[in-house]
C-alpha cells in the first residue's frame, strides 16, 4: 500500500460520507441540522486534505489506475467547494418548502467521490467507475422528489438515457481495448498513435467514447435529458447537477481525449466542431421560447457546454486552460442563478417561472443587483467573469485557426443575450403585482451574495484564476 | 471444428435471446429470455477459458439478480399496449438509422480488421492454468482501487433504493398495557351540554 498517500482525500471522503449516512440514520426526526453540519465538516476536511496533498510532480498509483496531478487537485478542490455551497442552498430550500430531503447530503458526497475518481482517472476503467458512481448518485437525487410526477419522469429519462450512454462509452472502450490491448491512458497514448492500419478501429471506438462524454456534458444531439431533468428535479438537486458534475465532465473529456487519445486530435476536433456548433445554436435559440426559468437555464447550459468544447477543440495547453477557466466560471454563475430560484421559493411554490422574477428590484434591490451580475455574466457582458471566460476561449480558437467558428460563437452568444436581458427587464422594469416579499435566512443571503460577488471579483481580476488554470494544464502529453 | 460449432451455437443463441428480450410482449418471457442470454454468454466465456467469470455470471445474474427481477416483473402491472404506442410510427426512420449504423459498424468490425489473420486467437493456456487463481491474484492487488470503487457504487445503489422507497417509520398499532391501566375517566369521557332540538 505504498500508493495510499495519493488517495488520502478520496479515502477520507468515503469514510466521512459513511459517517454522514450513519448520523442521518440516527438523527432526531425533527431536525436535519446534525446531518447538515457533519456533511459540511466532511467537505471542509476533504478540502484541507486536497490542499495539503497538492503534488510537486504527477504521481501515478494503483497499477496505473489513479493519477494525482495539479490539474486534478485544482478541479477536485473546486468540486468540493461547489458541493459545500450547494449544501447551504439545499438546507435553505428544505426549510422554505418544509421537506426533509436529508439523504441529499450523503448522496451528494458520494457523487463528489465519483467526481474525484473521474478527475484523477488514469485508466479507462477508473473513468467508467467514477462516471457510474457519479451518475448513480445523481439519478437517485433527481428521483428524490417522490411525490412529483415530473420528477419521477425526469429521473426515469435520465436513468435510461444515462444507461444507454454508459453502454456506448463501454462499447467504445472495448473497441479501443481490442485494438491497442490496454486501458491505461498513457500507454494508450503511445499505442493509439502507432496503431497503423488499425487506426480506423481506434477512431471507431473514439466515436462512441465521444458520445459518452457528450451525454455527460449535455451537448446537442445528446442533450435530450437536460431540460427535463433540470425542470423536473427539486431546485437544489438541479443546482448540484448543473455545477460540480460539469467540472467532472470537463475533466473526463480532458483525461480521455487529451491524456489518452491526443494522437487522434485531428479526428476528435472534427467531431467536437459539429457538437459545438449544434449546441450553441440549439441551446441559444430554443432558450428564447422558454417561460420556466429552470428550463431556460437548462438550454443556456447546453449552449455554454458547446462553448466550453471550443477550448478543448483548439487542442493545445492554453485552450484546455481556457476551457477549464470557462467550466469553473460557468459552475459559479449557474450555481448563483439556481440559488436565486431558491431565494424566490416559498412554502406554496417552487417559484421557477420567469414571471416570478417580475419586479425583483422593488422587492429586494440588493438581490436584484446580485441576479443582475449573474445574468450579465452568463450573457458574457464585460467586465463580468463570463465575458473573460468567453474571451479566453475565443482567443485560443482563433489562434488555432478556426476564425469562422469563433465568429459563429459570437453570433450565437448575441442571440443568447436576448433571453438573458429579458430576465433583467423582468426584474427592473416590470411591476411586482402582489408577489410576496423576499424572505430568506441570513445564511442564504450571505451565500448568494458571496457567490455573485465572486463572479464580479473574477470579472475584475480574471488573471489569478487563469494563471491557476494555466499551471494546472501545463502538462502536455 | 467442434469448438467453432459450439461457439456459433452459443453466439446465435445469445443474439436470438437478446432480440427476443426487446420484442416479446410478455415481460416475464422477456426476463426468461434474458436468462437465456446470460447462459449463452457464460458459455462463450467458458470457451475463452474464463471459467470463474462464467460460473459467477450464472450464479450471480441468473441465480440471484434475475430471480429477483422476475418477482418484480410479475408483481408489476405493465400495460404493453401503451408501451407499444408509436412503434409503427417510428419504425421506418429507426430502421433506416439502424441499417446505416449496422452497415458502417459491419464495415469496420468485419473480417478485414478482426478476422483470424488480423487478430489471431491467443494460444490456449496450459492444463494447470487456473483462471480463478489469476483473477484472485490481481483483484485485491493491482485492481484494488477499481474494486473498491465498484463496492462504493453498490453501496450507493443500496442507499438510493432505501432513500427512494422508505416512507418513514410506521407507527405501531400494538396496545401498550402499562398506559392502558393508567387511563382515567377524564381522558376518555367528555360531557357535552347541548341545547334541546326545537321541533318542527
Amino acid at each position: 500500500m505504498t500508493d495510499f498517500h495519493l488517495i488520502v482525500p478520496e479515502a477520507t471522503l468515503l469514510g466521512l460520507a459513511c459517517l454522514v449516512l450513519l448520523v442521518d440514520a440516527f438523527r432526531s426526526p425533527r431536525s436535519t441540522a446534525a446531518t447538515f453540519w457533519t456533511a459540511i465538516l466532511a467537505g471542509l476536511v476533504v478540502l484541507g486534505q486536497i490542499a495539503a496533498f497538492v503534488p510537486e510532480a504527477p504521481g501515478i498509483g494503483f497499477h496505473g489506475s489513479f493519477r494525482l496531478d495539479v490539474m486534478g487537485a485544482v478541479l477536485k478542490a473546486f468540486c468540493v467547494v461547489l458541493t459545500l455551497f450547494s449544501f447551504f442552498y439545499t438546507r435553505e430550500y428544505c426549510e422554505k418548502r418544509k421537506v426533509a430531503m436529508s439523504e441529499f447530503y450523503p448522496l451528494a458526497l458520494f457523487a463528489t467521490l465519483g467526481m474525484m475518481l473521474l478527475i484523477s482517472a488514469n485508466s479507462l476503467l477508473t473513468v467508467y467507475l467514477g462516471l457510474e458512481l457519479l451518475s448513480l448518485s445523481l439519478y437517485a437525487l433527481v428521483a428524490m422528489n417522490r411525490d412529483s410526477a415530473a420528477s419521477s419522469e425526469a429521473a426515469m429519462k435520465y436513468f435510461v438515457l444515462g444507461a444507454l450512454a454508459s453502454g456506448m462509452l463501454l462499447y467504445g472502450i472495448s473497441m479501443v481495448y481490442g485494438v491497442t490491448g490496454t486501458i491505461d491512458l498513457p500507454e494508450l497514448l503511445t499505442r493509439a498513435t502507432a496503431a497503423g492500419d488499425k487506426r480506423i478501429l481506434v477512431i471507431f471506438g473514439l466515436v462512441f467514447m465521444v458520445v459518452g462524454i457528450s451525454f455527460k456534458l449535455g451537448v446537442v444531439p445528446f442533450h435530450m435529458w437536460v431540460p427535463d431533468v433540470y425542470q423536473g428535479a427539486a431546485t437544489p438537486v438541479t443546482l448540484f447537477i448543473g455545477t460540480a458534475p460539469k467540472l467532472a465532465a470537463f475533466a473526463m473529456a480532458v483525461r480521455v481525449l487529451v491524456f489518452g487519445l491526443s494522437g487522434l486530435a485531428a479526428e476528435w476536433q472534427q467531431m467536437l466542431i459539429v457538437l459545438c456548433v449544434l449546441s450553441m445554436g440549439v441551446g441559444n435559440i430554443v432558450a428564447i421560447a422558454q417561460t420556466n426559468f429552470k428550463r431556460m437555464l437548462a438550454y443556456s447550459t447546453i449552449a455554454h457546454m458547446g462553448f466550453l468544447l471550443l477550448g478543448i477543440l483548439s487542442a493545445n495547453g492554453k485552450g484546455y486552460a481556457a476551457s477549464m477557466f470557462y467550466s469553473t466560471v460557468y459552475s459559479l454563475m449557474s450555481m448563483g442563478a439556481f440559488g436565486s430560484i431558491i431565494l424566490l421559493a416559498n412554502e406554496r411554490s417552487e417559484s421557477d417561472q420567469l414571471s416570478d422574477l417580475a419586479g425583483l428590484a422593488k422587492r429586494s434591490p440588493w438581490f436584484a443587483f446580485m441576479v443582475l451580475v449573474l445574468v450579465f455574466s452568463l450573457a458574457g457582458v464585460p467586465p463580468f467573469a463570463g465575458f473573460w471566460a468567453k474571451w479566453f476561449v475565443l482567443k485560443e480558437v482563433i489562434a488555432a485557426g478556426y476564425v469562422w467558428l469563433a465568429g459563429l460563437a459570437v453570433f450565437f452568444s448575441l442571440i443568447g443575450g436576448y433571453y438573458y436581458l429579458r430576465v433583467v427587464k423582468l426584474m427592473y422594469f416590470d411591476q411586482p403585482e402582489g408577489r410576496p416579499a423576499i424572505t430568506a435566512s441570513p445564511d442564504l443571503k450571505l451565500v448568494l451574495s458571496v457567490n455573485s460577488l465572486a463572479v464580479l471579483a473574477l470579472g475584475l481580476a480574471p488573471g489569478i484564476l487563469m494563471s491557476v488554470c494555466l499551471s494546472a494544464m501545463s502538462y502536455q502529453p | 471444428m467442434f469448438q467453432q460449432i459450439i461457439f456459433y451455437w452459443f453466439a446465435l443463441a445469445a443474439i436470438f435471446a437478446g432480440a427476443m428480450v426487446i420484442t416479446v410482449r410478455n415481460p416475464v418471457h422477456a426476463a426468461l429470455f434474458l436468462v437465456l442470454a446470460f447462459f449463452s454468454s457464460a458459455g462463450l466465456w467458458l470457451m475463452l477459458e474464463a471459467e470463474f467469470l462464467a460460473i459467477a455470471l450464472v450464479l450471480v445474474y441468473v441465480g440471484a439478480v434475475m430471480v429477483l427481477f422476475l418477482f418484480v416483473v410479475m408483481m408489476l402491472d405493465i400495460n404493453i399496449a401503451v408501451l407499444r404506442e408509436g412503434f409503427a410510427r417510428y419504425l421506418p426512420i429507426a430502421a433506416v438509422v439502424a441499417l446505416m449504423m449496422f452497415g458502417a459498424i459491419g464495415y469496420v468490425v468485419g473480417p478485414r480488421y478482426f478476422g483470424l489473420d488480423a487478430a489471431p486467437s491467443p494460444a490456449p493456456a496450459a492444463a494447470s492454468y487456473s483462471n480463478t487463481e489469476a483473477i484472485g491474484k490481481v483483484l485485491y492487488t493491482d485492481y484494488v482501487l477499481p474494486f473498491e470503487a465498484a463496492a462504493v457504487i453498490l453501496l450507493v445503489a443500496i442507499v438510493a433504493a432505501i432513500a427512494l422507497t422508505h416512507r418513514g417509520t410506521r407507527q405501531s398499532k400494538a396496545p401498550r398495557p402499562e398506559r392502558q391501566v393508567q387511563v382515567r375517566r377524564a381522558d376518555r369521557v367528555r360531557l357535552i351540554k347541548m341545547d334541546a332540538e326545537r321541533g318542527g
